[in-house]
C-alpha cells in the first residue's frame, strides 16, 4: 500500500485539518484549497457546457505558433498573480491583527510567504514577461516564429508544470516554509522533513530549465531570424532588451537548477552539501542561489524597460530619445547583474573588502538604469502625450520606480544593509522595483499588444480606474513597510510584540484592499473588453499609430504573422513608410509559406512532469519513474517525426491579404483625437495636430 | 473609527521608546549607520528629484492639446548625454567613495575599542544563549552589558542558520553552525533595548527576542555575581536547550528563577562549534532544533 501511494493518505488534505480543529487558521486553508478545486471543476464544466475542448486542443494546446504559446504564458500569469495577490492580502490581514499573535498560526503564514514569492518570481513575473517576449518579438523583428516553435512548447510546458505543482500544493499537503530562497539547512531533511520543500524544489526545477531553454530560444531567434534590413541597431528597444534578458536566461538559470538539485540530493539521498554535519555548507547554497536571483530581477525588469520604449515614444507621438544610449545601458546593465549576487548576503561574515567590491558593483548598475529613465524622460520632452492606459502606468512607473532606486542605492550600503536587511525595508524596496517596474509593465505591455493578438482593444476606462487603484494600492500598502522596517520589525514574521508598529501595519492593510480592488478591475476591464470586442475591434492593425513592424499588419496577426517578410530600411520601420510612402502597398509576389505543425508534446512533457514532480514530492517511486521514462519517450517519438511543418500555398496568402489590403484601402483613418472611440479601427490618418 | 484613531493615538503615544531601530540610536555604530543613512538619501536626492519634479511638468507642458512645442524628431543632444551619464556617474563616485570608507570603518569584526567584554552567542531554536566566558555565566534570552564598554560578541548556531541583531546598537550578523562570526557593538546609554533574529527558522522564529539590559557598571557586576550563585549549565541542562521552544518555555524546564545560569563549562563554546567538524554524521536526535532532537541522547 504504502508502495502504491508512497506518504499519501487521506489527511494530508486542509479539509481533513478543518474538520479535525476548526478555526479561522484552517478554514483560510481549507477555503483556499476548495477555491482550487472549484475553479478547476467549473473550468472543466465550461469547457464542456461550450463544447470547448476541440478548439482547446487545436488552436491553443497543440500550437506551436509563438503568439498563442505567449498568450498561453500570460494567461499562466494571471492566474497565478490572482492567486499571489491574495496570498498577499491574506498575510497583510493577518499581520495588521498580528500584536502578540493574529489569525493564522506561523506554519500557515510561513507557507503563505514561501508560496507567495515563488509563485510571484517564478509564474507571474517570469511567465508575464516570458509570454510578452514570445508575443512582440518575431513581430518586431520581422520573422513568422520562433527558432525552435516546438521547443518553445516544451518551455511552455515545463513552466505549466511547476506552476501545476504550485497549485495541487494548496489541496494535497503542505508548502515549504522556508521562504522563497528555501535556504538549508532549515529546508534540509533533517529540519523539514515533511514534502513542503521537495514541493518547493519540483516546482523550480522544471520552471527553471524551461526559462533556460526560452532564453536560448529567443536568442537565436533574434540572432537568426530578422528581416532583410533589421541590424542590430534598427532593433526596437523591447527586442534589445529581450536580448539582453534571453541571454542572461541562458547563464542565470542553471544555477538555481543546480542549487535545487543538490538540495534535492542532500534531502532524498543523503548527500551533505549544504547539512550541518560532514561539510556541508549552507553559504554555499547562498552563494549559488543568488548567482541566479539577482541576474533573474533583472531579466524581469530589462524587458519591462523595453515596454517603457516602446509605451513612451509611441504615445508622445515621437522618435525615442537615445536610442544608442538606451542600447547601451542595456547592456551594461545585463553584464553588471552578474557581479552583484553577493549584496543578499552582506551580513554573512566575509571581509570587510569583499563587501566593498560588491557593494560599489551594486551602486554603479544604478548608472545605466538612471540614464534610461531620463532617457523616456527625454523621449516625452517636446512631445504630444495622450495619457492612455500604458501612459497611466508610465507614469507611476516613474515616480514610484525612482523611490526603488533610492532605496536600492541605500541597500548597495553594507554599513545599512547590517540595519536593514532581513527588515520590512527589504520588503519594501523589492516590492518597490518588482511592482511598478515589472508588473506595471507587464500591464501596460499587456494593453498595448492586446490588439494585435486578438483584434479588439482594451477597455480604456476600466484600464484606466485599475492602473490608478494599483498606484494607490502600491503606495498605502508598501511605502509604510519602510518606516516598520526602519523601526526594525523582521520581515517573516507571523506575529510581533511591538505595540508601535500597528498603526503602520494598519495602513499597510488597507492598503492591500485597495490592491484587491486593482486586481478586480484588472480582470474586469479584460471582461468588459470582451463583451464589447466588437465596437473594440480595430482590424486594421494600428490603434496607436505604431511606429515598429508590429503594426504593420492585421490585427489579429495572423499565423504567419506577414504576408511577405519585409525589407527594413529604418529604425522606425512601419513609421519610416507612414511618413515616407504608402505602407499599404500589395506585393509584387507572393510566396509559400512553411508552419509548423500542430504537435502534443509540450503537453505531453507537461503532464508526465507534474506526474514525476508530484511523485517524487510524495517518494511514489512507480510514477516518477514513469513521468521521467515518459519525458524521455516523448521525446524519441518526436525525434522521428519527419512531417514537421506545413504549407501554407503562396494563392491563400494572396486572398487572406488582398482583402485586407482592399478594406484598407476603402476605409478612412483617424487622427489621435478618436483614439478611444469606435472609430478606431487601426487605420492611423496623418494627425493635423501633429502635422503642422 | 473615533474610537479606533484614539486607541491607535493612545498606542502610539504610549509606546515611543518601543520602537527600537537604528534611527533612535543607543550606540556608536548605529548612529554612524544612522548618518550615513541620511548622507546617501541626501546626495541620491540628486538624481531622484529631477524625475519627481521633471515628469509631472513635461506630462502637462507636453499633453495633447497642450501649447508646448513639438520635435518629434528630436532624439539626441550632446550636453544632455553628458550630463544624463555623467551626473549619476558622478554621484556614484561620491557614494562608492563614502560606501568605502563606512564599510572599513564599521566592520563588524572591528572591536571598538581595548580590553572589550567578550560575550559568546550561541543561537538555537528559538532562543539566544549568552556566555560569559570571562565572569563563568550564562543568560538566556537576556543580554546584559554595561554601558560605555565595548562589547565583541562572537556568535555561532547549534541549529540551523539565524541572524544576530540589536537595530539601536549595530547591524545583523548570521550566525551558523559549525561556524564562528563577529559582531562588535557599545551601549552609550543604560536602557533597555530589543534585539531580535532576523533570520526566518521556523514557526518559533518572530518570538526569538533578545531582552538587551544596558546597565551601570556596578549594577552590571552584581548582575554577573547573582550568576554565578545560579544553577550551573551543565550538559544535560544544555542539551536541553536545543529542543525547540522559545525563552520561557525553556526557563521553565530548567526551573530557572531568571535568565541566569552558572557557566561551569568554558570550552562550551568551542566544543559546540567543533561539534559539526569530527568527520562523522550526526543522527537527527542529536541536531538540536529538529524535530527528531532528543535531548537524552546527546553526550
Ligand atoms: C500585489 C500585491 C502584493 C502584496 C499585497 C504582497 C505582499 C507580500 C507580503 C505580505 C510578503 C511577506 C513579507 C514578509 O516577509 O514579512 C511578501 C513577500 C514577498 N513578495 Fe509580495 N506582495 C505583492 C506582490 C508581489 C509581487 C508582484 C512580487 C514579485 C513580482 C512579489 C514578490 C514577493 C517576494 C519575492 C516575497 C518574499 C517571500 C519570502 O519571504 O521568501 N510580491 N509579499
Ligand atoms: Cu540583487
Amino acid at each position: 500500500m504504502s508502495g502504491l501511494f508512497g506518504h499519501l493518505d487521506w489527511t494530508v488534505t486542509p479539509f481533513a485539518a478543518a474538520i479535525a480543529d476548526p478555526g479561522t487558521n484552517t478554514f483560510v486553508a481549507a477555503g483556499a484549497a476548495g477555491l482550487v478545486v472549484l475553479g478547476a471543476v467549473a473550468l472543466l464544466g465550461f469547457l464542456t457546457w461550450f463544447r470547448l475542448w476541440g478548439p482547446l486542443w487545436r488552436d491553443w494546446l497543440t500550437s506551436a505558433d509563438h503568439k498563442k504559446i505567449g498568450v498561453m504564458y500570460c494567461v499562466i500569469g494571471i492566474v497565478m498573480l490572482a492567486r499571489g495577490v491574495a496570498e498577499g492580502a491574506v498575510m497583510r490581514a493577518h499581520q495588521a491583527m498580528a500584536l502578540n499573535g493574529g489569525p493564522l498560526s506561523a506554519e500557515h503564514f510561513a507557507e503563505l510567504f514561501s508560496t507567495h514569492g515563488t509563485i510571484m518570481i517564478l509564474f507571474v513575473a517570469a511567465p508575464l514577461v516570458i509570454g510578452l517576449i514570445n508575443i512582440v518579438v518575431p513581430l518586431q523583428i520581422g520573422a513568422r516564429d520562433m527558432a525552435f516553435p516546438v521547443m518553445n512548447q516544451v518551455s511552455l510546458g515545463l513552466t505549466a508544470a511547476g506552476a501545476a505543482l504550485l497549485m495541487i500544493s494548496l489541496v494535497i499537503g503542505r508548502f515549504e516554509t522556508g521562504g522563497w530562497s528555501a535556504y538549508p539547512p532549515y529546508t534540509g531533511r533533517v529540519f523539514s522533513p515533511g514534502e513542503g520543500p521537495d514541493y518547493w524544489i519540483w516546482s523550480v526545477v522544471p520552471a527553471g530549465i524551461g526559462s533556460m531553454l526560452s532564453g536560448i530560444n529567443f536568442a537565436v531567434t533574434i540572432y537568426k531570424c530578422r528581416a532583410p534590413g533589421m541590424t542590430y541597431m534598427r532593433m526596437p528597444l523591447f527586442t534589445w532588451t529581450a536580448l539582453c534578458a534571453a541571454i542572461m536566461l541562458v547563464y542565470a538559470m542553471p544555477p538555481v537548477t543546480v542549487s535545487s538539485l543538490m538540495l534535492a540530493l542532500d534531502r532524498y539521498a543523503g548527500f551533505h552539501f549544504f547539512t550541518n554535519d560532514l561539510g556541508g555548507n549552507m553559504m554555499n547554497y547562498a552563494n549559488i542561489f543568488w548567482m541566479f536571483g539577482h541576474p533573474e530581477v533583472y531579466i524581469l525588469v530589462l524587458p519591462a524597460y523595453g515596454v517603457w520604449s516602446e509605451v513612451s515614444a509611441t504615445f508622445s507621438a515621437k522618435t525615442l530619445y537615445g536610442y544608442p544610449s538606451l542600447v547601451i545601458a542595456t547592456m551594461a546593465i545585463a553584464v553588471i547583474a552578474f557581479t552583484v549576487w553577493l549584496h543578499h548576503f552582506f551580513t554573512m561574515g566575509q571581509s570587510a573588502s569583499v563587501n566593498i567590491a560588491f557593494g560599489i558593483a551594486t551602486m554603479i548598475i544604478a548608472v545605466p538604469t538612471g540614464v534610461k529613465v531620463y532617457d523616456w524622460m527625454a523621449t516625452l520632452w517636446r512631445g504630444r502625450i495622450r495619457m492612455t492606459v500604458p501612459m497611466v502606468y508610465l507614469t507611476g512607473f516613474f515616480i514610484l520606480f525612482v523611490i526603488g532606486g533610492l532605496t536600492g542605492v541605500i541597500l548597495a550600503n553594507p554599513t545599512i544593509d547590517y540595519q536593514v536587511h532581513n527588515t520590512l525595508f527589504l520588503v519594501a524596496h523589492f516590492h518597490n522595483v518588482l511592482i511598478p517596474g515589472v508588473l506595471f509593465a507587464m500591464l501596460a505591455g499587456i494593453h498595448y499588444w492586446f490588439p494585435k493578438v486578438f483584434g479588439f482593444r482594451l477597455h480604456e476606462t476600466w484600464g484606466k480606474r485599475a492602473a490608478w487603484l494599483w498606484i494607490v494600492g502600491f503606495c498605502v500598502t508598501f511605502l509604510p513597510l519602510y518606516a516598520l522596517g526602519l523601526m526594525g520589525m523582521p520581515r517573516r514574521s507571523s506575529s510581533f510584540a511591538d505595540p508601535a508598529f500597528v498603526p503602520l501595519q494598519l495602513v499597510a492593510g488597507a492598503g492591500a484592499v485597495i490592491i484587491l480592488l486593482a486586481l478586480a478591475a484588472t480582470l474586469v476591464c479584460y471582461g468588459v473588453s470582451i463583451r464589447q470586442r466588437g465596437t473594440l475591434a480595430v482590424p486594421f492593425g494600428d490603434p496607436w499609430d505604431g511606429r515598429t513592424l508590429e503594426w504593420a499588419m492585421p490585427a489579429p496577426a495572423p499565423e504567419w504573422n506577414f504576408a511577405v517578410i519585409p525589407a527594413v530600411a529604418a529604425r522606425d520601420a512601419f513609421w519610416a513608410e507612414k511618413t515616407g510612402g504608402d505602407p499599404y502597398v500589395a506585393p509584387e509576389r507572393y510566396e509559400d509559406i512553411e508552419l509548423p505543425r500542430p504537435t502534443a508534446l509540450g503537453l505531453v512533457i507537461c503532464v508526465a512532469t507534474t506526474a514525476a514532480g508530484f511523485a517524487l514530492t510524495w517518494h511514489i517511486w512507480w510514477l516518477a519513474l514513469s513521468g521521467l521514462v515518459g519525458i524521455g519517450l516523448a521525446v524519441m517519438v518526436r525525434a522521428f517525426a519527419t512531417q514537421t511543418t506545413r504549407v501554407l500555398p503562396a494563392a491563400e496568402v494572396a486572398v487572406h491579404h488582398g482583402r485586407w489590403l482592399e478594406a484598407v484601402h476603402t476605409a478612412r483613418g483617424i487622427t489621435r483625437d478618436a483614439e478611444d472611440s469606435p472609430a478606431n479601427r487601426g487605420l492611423a490618418a496623418p494627425d493635423t495636430e501633429v502635422t503642422p | 473609527m473615533r474610537r479606533l484613531a484614539v486607541v491607535l493615538l493612545v498606542v502610539l503615544a504610549a509606546h515611543p521608546a518601543l520602537a527600537q531601530g537604528f534611527l533612535t540610536p543607543e550606540g556608536p555604530v548605529a548612529a554612524a549607520q544612522r548618518e550615513h543613512l541620511i548622507r546617501v538619501t541626501m546626495v541620491t536626492m540628486i538624481a531622484v528629484l529631477p524625475v519627481l519634479i521633471g515628469v509631472p511638468l513635461i506630462l502637462w507642458r507636453y499633453r495633447r492639446g497642450g501649447r508646448g512645442a513639438y520635435r518629434p524628431g528630436f532624439d539626441f543632444s550632446a550636453p544632455l548625454e553628458i550630463a544624463m551619464w555623467g551626473v549619476p556617474a558622478a554621484i556614484i563616485v561620491l557614494l562608492g567613495t563614502w560606501l568605502w570608507q563606512s564599510t572599513e570603518a564599521l566592520d563588524p569584526y572591528e572591536p571598538l575599542g581595548t580590553d572589550p567584554l567578550q560575550v559568546q552567542v550561541i543561537g538555537l531554536n528559538w532562543k539566544w544563549l549568552f556566555l560569559y566566558p570571562d565572569q563563568g555565566i550564562a543568560s538566556i534570552g537576556t543580554l546584559a552589558i554595561p554601558a560605555g564598554r565595548p562589547v565583541r560578541l562572537q556568535l555561532t548556531t547549534d541549529t540551523v542558520m539565524q541572524s544576530f541583531m540589536v537595530p539601536a546598537l549595530a547591524g545583523q550578523i548570521y550566525a551558523m553552525p559549525g561556524m564562528v562570526s563577529d559582531l562588535n557593538l557599545m551601549a552609550s546609554r543604560v536602557g533597555t533595548l530589543t534585539g531580535a533574529n532576523t533570520q526566518f527558522n521556523g514557526t518559533g522564529f518572530a518570538g526569538q527576542q533578545v531582552d538587551v539590559q544596558v546597565m551601570t557598571p556596578d549594577d552590571w557586576t552584581a548582575w554577573v555575581q547573582g550568576g554565578t550563585t545560579a544553577p550551573s549549565l551543565d550538559a544535560a541542562r544544555y542539551a536541553r536547550l536545543g529542543v525547540a521552544g522559545t525563552t520561557a518555555q525553556a526557563l521553565q524546564a530548567l526551573s530557572l528563577p531568571d535568565s541566569r545560569m552558572h557557566l561551569t563549562a568554558p570550552g562550551l563554546f568551542a566544543s559546540v562549534v567543533a561539534r559539526y567538524h569530527d568527520g562523522a554524521p550526526l543522527a537527527d536526535r542529536d541536531q538540536p532544533g529538529a524535530p527528531g532532537f532528543q535531548p537524552e541522547s546527546t553526550p
